[in-house]
C-alpha cells in the first residue's frame, strides 16, 4: 500500500525539485559560458562556483528534513540513509586518493566528486532502508487477510 | 525490548493504520515498534501508555537477561 508522504517530505520534494531544476540549468549555462566566452579572475571564480550552490542546496534541504520530520521513526531511517551515504562516500574517495598518492592512478575524478558518491551512497542507503522495511507491506496483505 | 502493542491493539480491534492515526506517527512506526526493530522514545512510549489507559512497564517488557 502506497503511504502519503509527510508534510516534511512533500516540503522536501519540492525544495529537492528547484534544487535540482536550478542545478541542471546553471551547468548548461555555466559550461556553456566557459566554452564560448570563458571568463576571467572573479567572474570566473564565481561563475564556476553557481552549479555547486544548489547541490549545497540540496544538503540543506536533506538536513531541513531531519530537522522537520515529527515521525521518529521515518527519522531515525533518514539518519540511517545519510550516515550510509557518508561512510560509502568516505570509503570511496580515501581508497581513490590512496591509489591516487601512489600514483596507481592518475590525478583527478574525472567530474566524480564526493557529492555524486554520497548522492550514491544516499541512494544505496534508501533501497537498504527499503528492504528492511519490505515486510511491512506483507504485514498489510497479512491484516487484509484477517 | 519486547512490547504487548500487538496483542493490544487487536482487543480493542484496530489496524495498525488506525493506531498510527490515534499515536499521530506513521503506519511504519506501530509496525516497527510491535515487531521490535525499533524502541520508541520515552514521549511516545508515554503516548502509546496514555491511549491504551495502562503504564508503560504493563506495554513495554524488559529482554530477559541471563543470571
Amino acid at each position: 500500500m502506497a503511504t502519503k508522504p509527510s508534510p516534511a517530505m512533500r516540503r522536501y520534494l519540492i525544495r529537492l525539485t528547484t534544487c535540482m531544476t536550478l542545478y541542471v540549468v546553471l551547468l548548461f549555462a555555466v559550461t556553456s559560458l566557459f566554452r564560448h566566452a570563458p571568463p576571467t579572475g572573479a567572474l570566473a571564480w564565481g561563475a564556476a562556483v553557481l552549479p555547486a550552490l544548489p547541490i549545497l542546496g540540496t544538503f540543506w534541504t536533506i538536513f531541513r528534513l531531519l530537522e522537520e520530520e515529527t515521525d521518529e521513526y521515518i527519522r531515525h531511517m533518514l539518519v540511517r540513509q545519510s550516515l550510509f551515504a557518508t561512510a560509502f562516500c568516505l570509503s570511496i574517495m580515501t581508497v581513490w586518493e590512496f591509489l591516487q598518492n601512489y600514483e596507481v592512478l592518475p590525478p583527478g575524478n574525472g567530474g566524480f566528486g564526493a557529492a555524486f558518491f554520497w548522492f550514491t551512497g544516499l541512494g544505496i542507503g534508501g533501497m537498504v532502508n527499503a528492504l528492511a522495511t519490505r515486510g511491512d507491506c506483507a504485514d498489510d496483505d497479512e491484516e487484509a487477510a484477517e | 525490548m519486547n512490547n504487548r502493542l500487538r496483542v493490544l491493539r487487536a482487543e480493542h480491534g484496530w489496524s495498525q493504520q488506525d493506531l498510527a492515526d490515534r499515536l499521530g506517527v506513521s503506519r511504519q512506526s506501530v509496525n516497527a515498534i510491535e515487531k521490535g526493530r525499533y524502541d520508541p522514545s520515552l514521549p511516545l512510549a508515554f503516548t502509546i501508555a496514555d491511549l491504551f489507559g495502562l503504564p508503560i512497564e504493563a506495554i513495554f517488557l524488559r529482554e530477559e537477561t541471563p543470571e
